[in-house]
């Protein structure tokens, strides 16, 4: 291994690992907030991926419909209860919200041929079809169980991920798709070719991850979702709606997952099933940062995509096994060095 | 009492009705996977066994379809279900190799004939009391690995790297391609490989080009088998390039676009059906097939995969007639015969080549069942 193959493994164990830092920020977040782990995190990055890569195709996206289904469902749910308690005009909102945007875009996604769209409205399309999705999913999986245990709700995500990604098949086939680079620029750098989608990667991940750590320092929202992580009843006693707080870090994980699809979409081929890995990978840097420190989860993430390169070249055959074996002495020393609290 | 009994002995009448109804016909069962990492073969497959023909020789036909998942668990249970509960008169799958193994000592146990559509050679090899009930329409890795070995002879080609799945395509692939390849004094500089969901092969690749090969060999299936090969473009190799028949699907030519140009690969003669010479007796079979496939699912959805299970259909067809002369459907004499007549199948005409099967050879094709291909202007064009 010379010094240039060393580089290139370098490069290609960052992009990847800024995708990974990503999804692990989401779901140490999503963690954080409600006590799911969300499985289905990678699911997001299928979808968003796809999803762009269909309208570009000029084809209508099934997540479409899966927008559509599931904002009926629950605009019937929300309508049933407000009709229950007698508050009628809280009924408008609710169909316009869950009924209505989804409707409109579906209309609008069917009057423009988005095919012919410039690329940044079609990564805007792409985003609005899939993060609502997010939202949609806590309100109709997870908030009716949302003081469950922490084992319930993982079987939840279980049976989440696996009936997402049954729809991914039917949504977009099982064969995979790769949507056009953003840009074709390319600098030299020393002997290697440094490709601009992948800095464009590094770069949108960093410009990502100091946008949430503003949202977090900065925004009464961001407070409200610390608060809630840090002492949940506590929260809701300072006036803080677990739902919403809830509803609000499936929405920013839903929009990383989305994002982080659409970025990495022209570097891979990507499968309806794909996310699922993508996501695991991430789950490994979540867990370095022992699903609580955000800094320590980006930099697990990172380790995660450097091992993953470097390890697909000495030994191609075992690099699956060599990434997911980094999870045992990283548990081994979290146990030693931290005391297990008993969850109450 | 006396009305009792007379409702027990009317459902009596009435079960045996049902029964005869049902012996008369003759149930075909199906377990591909429509689902799962194999879902791209599945797919067509499923697509084409509702083409196949639901009378023969005056008989009716019923096809009971099932899905395994990509899943050998679920194979032998489809399987036990299909035998036991459907009391099928033959079984056809799965789509792969993995899952078609699992099933032989189900079928045989059962006593059922099976017409498998994948490609592994140890589904029918070596043959004994157990598969004497099993039999498959694809050509055998060995077969196309050999022509890729020829073809590589024939262009000058003194080392190969290969870069395949992890998985039971990609080390089936490496030991047919690696024993044939050594025999015929071809130097392996590179072993490599690769996972159907990997975002990126660049440590393979870099090792791959260090060893400068002349050619390399992707020993991969669909779509996914389009990433080593781009990655390799996008570093700039720049020698000959071979797939195997795994990927002869339009997807892969949409995925790998111009990286793939100049590509070469054996395939089952279907795939360039319309550029046969005319004096080839496949050529008829399969466009008979093309057409009918895409008349139902639109132009260039067709499939090679998806003629695996239309040549089990022939396969079917043809030996139906010789079974009901000598016992009825539904029965173990039936499914005997239908056996015996499978085995004695002569000069029959499918999608993939001519069965010529034998006790010892229950596939039977013979060099026909395969020709080199070339990747040009993101269409499959037949190498003379």
């Amino acid at each position: 291994m010379d010094l240039q193959i060393a580089l290139l493994l370098g490069q290609d164990g960052v992009t990847n690992g800024a995708i990974y830092a990503l999804l692990a920020l989401a779901l140490v977040l999503v963690f954080a907030v409600t006590r799911v782990i969300f499985i289905p995190q990678g699911e997001f990055v299928a979808f968003g991926a796809l999803t762009l890569a269909s309208l570009q195709a000029g084809k209508l996206p099934g997540t479409v419909w899966l927008l559509l289904a599931m904002g009926t469902v629950i605009a019937l749910i929300e309508g049933a209860t407000a009709v229950r308690a007698h508050r009628f005009r809280r009924l408008p909102l609710i169909l316009l919200l869950n009924c209505g945007a989804p409707l409109l875009l579906a209309a609008s996604l069917l009057a423009v041929s988005p095919a012919g769209l410039p690329l940044p409205l079609q990564v805007l399309l792409t985003l609005m079809l899939v993060v609502p999705l997010a939202p949609m999913l806590y309100r109709l999986a997870y908030q009716p169980v949302a003081e469950a245990s922490v084992l319930a709700l993982l079987i939840v995500s279980v049976a989440v991920h696996v009936t997402l990604t049954g729809l991914g098949l039917v949504f977009f086939g099982a064969e995979g798709s790769r949507t056009p680079a953003f840009t074709d620029v390319s600098f030299e750098v020393g002997d290697a070719v440094l490709h601009g989608q992948t800095v464009l990667v590094i770069v949108a991940s960093i410009l990502l991850i100091v946008a949430l750590y503003f949202f977090f320092e900065r925004t009464l929202y961001g407070k409200a979702l610390r608060a809630t992580a840090m002492n949940r009843t506590g929260a809701r006693l300072m006036g803080i709606s677990g739902d919403l707080a809830g509803l609000l870090s499936f929405t920013l994980a839903g929009a990383i997952g989305a994002f982080s699809g659409v970025l990495i979409s022209p570097i891979t081929t990507i499968y309806y099933d794909s996310g699922f890995l993508i996501g695991l990978k991430g789950f490994v840097g979540a867990i370095i940062g022992g699903l609580a420190s955000y800094p320590l989860a980006a930099a697990g993430a990172v380790l995660v995509g450097l091992l993953e390169a470097y390890s697909s070249f000495w030994a191609s055959a075992f690099k699956e096994v060599i990434v997911f074996t980094l999870i045992i002495p990283v548990l081994l020393w979290r146990s030693l060095k931290t005391r297990h609290v008993e969850e109450a | 009492m006396r009305i009792k009994l007379l409702q027990a002995s009317l459902l009596a009448f009435l079960g045996i009705v049902l029964a005869v109804g049902a012996r008369a016909e003759i149930n075909v069962g199906v377990t591909l996977s429509a689902t799962g990492p194999a879902a791209s073969l599945g797919i067509p497959e499923k697509n084409t066994v509702a083409l196949l023909p639901t009378t023969i020789a005056g008989q009716k036909l019923n096809y009971i379809v099932l899905d395994d998942a990509s899943d050998t668990t679920t194979a032998v249970k489809n399987t036990r279900k299909l035998l036991a509960e459907n009391r099928v008169d033959l079984v056809i799958g799965s789509t792969t190799t993995p899952n078609s193994l699992a099933m032989i000592d189900v079928v045989a146990e059962g006593e059922t004939p099976m017409i498998s559509m994948a490609a592994g050679a140890r589904i029918i090899d070596p043959m004994d009391g157990k598969r004497a009930w099993v039999f498959k329409t694809p050509q055998n890795d060995a077969q196309m690995a050999t022509a890729i070995v020829q073809h590589m002879l024939d262009n000058k080609v003194r080392t190969v790297a290969y870069i395949g799945f992890a998985d039971a395509y990609g080390e089936g692939w490496w030991n047919e391609f690696s024993k044939i390849a050594e025999g015929r004094k071809i130097q392996i500089v590179g072993n490599e490989r690769f996972n159907r969901a990997d975002t990126s092969v660049t440590g393979q690749v870099l090792k791959i080009l260090a060893a400068k090969p002349d050619a390399v060999l992707v020993g991969g299936a669909g779509t996914p088998a389009a990433l080593p090969q781009k990655s390799l473009k996008e570093k700039g190799y720049k020698g000959l390039m071979y797939q195997t028949h795994g990927v002869a699907n339009a997807d892969f030519l949409r995925v790998c676009g111009k990286d793939c140009e100049g590509t070469f690969l054996p395939a089952g003669p279907v795939l360039v059906a319309a550029q046969l010479p005319d004096g080839n007796p496949i050529k008829k079979v399969a466009l008979d097939y093309v057409t009918k496939y895409e008349a139902m699912h639109g132009k260039g959805t067709v499939s090679t995969f998806g003629a695996h299970a239309w040549d089990a259909g022939l396969l079917l067809a043809n030996a139906l007639p010789e079974a009901l002369k000598k016992a009825q459907p539904g029965t173990p004499g039936f499914r005997q015969a239908l056996r015996q007549a499978l085995e004695k199948t002569t000069n029959l005409t499918g999608a993939h080549g001519v069965f010529n099967m034998s006790p010892q050879d229950h596939l039977g094709f013979d060099q026909r069942a395969r020709v080199m291909v070339r990747i040009d202007n993101g269409t499959w064009k037949l190498v003379e």
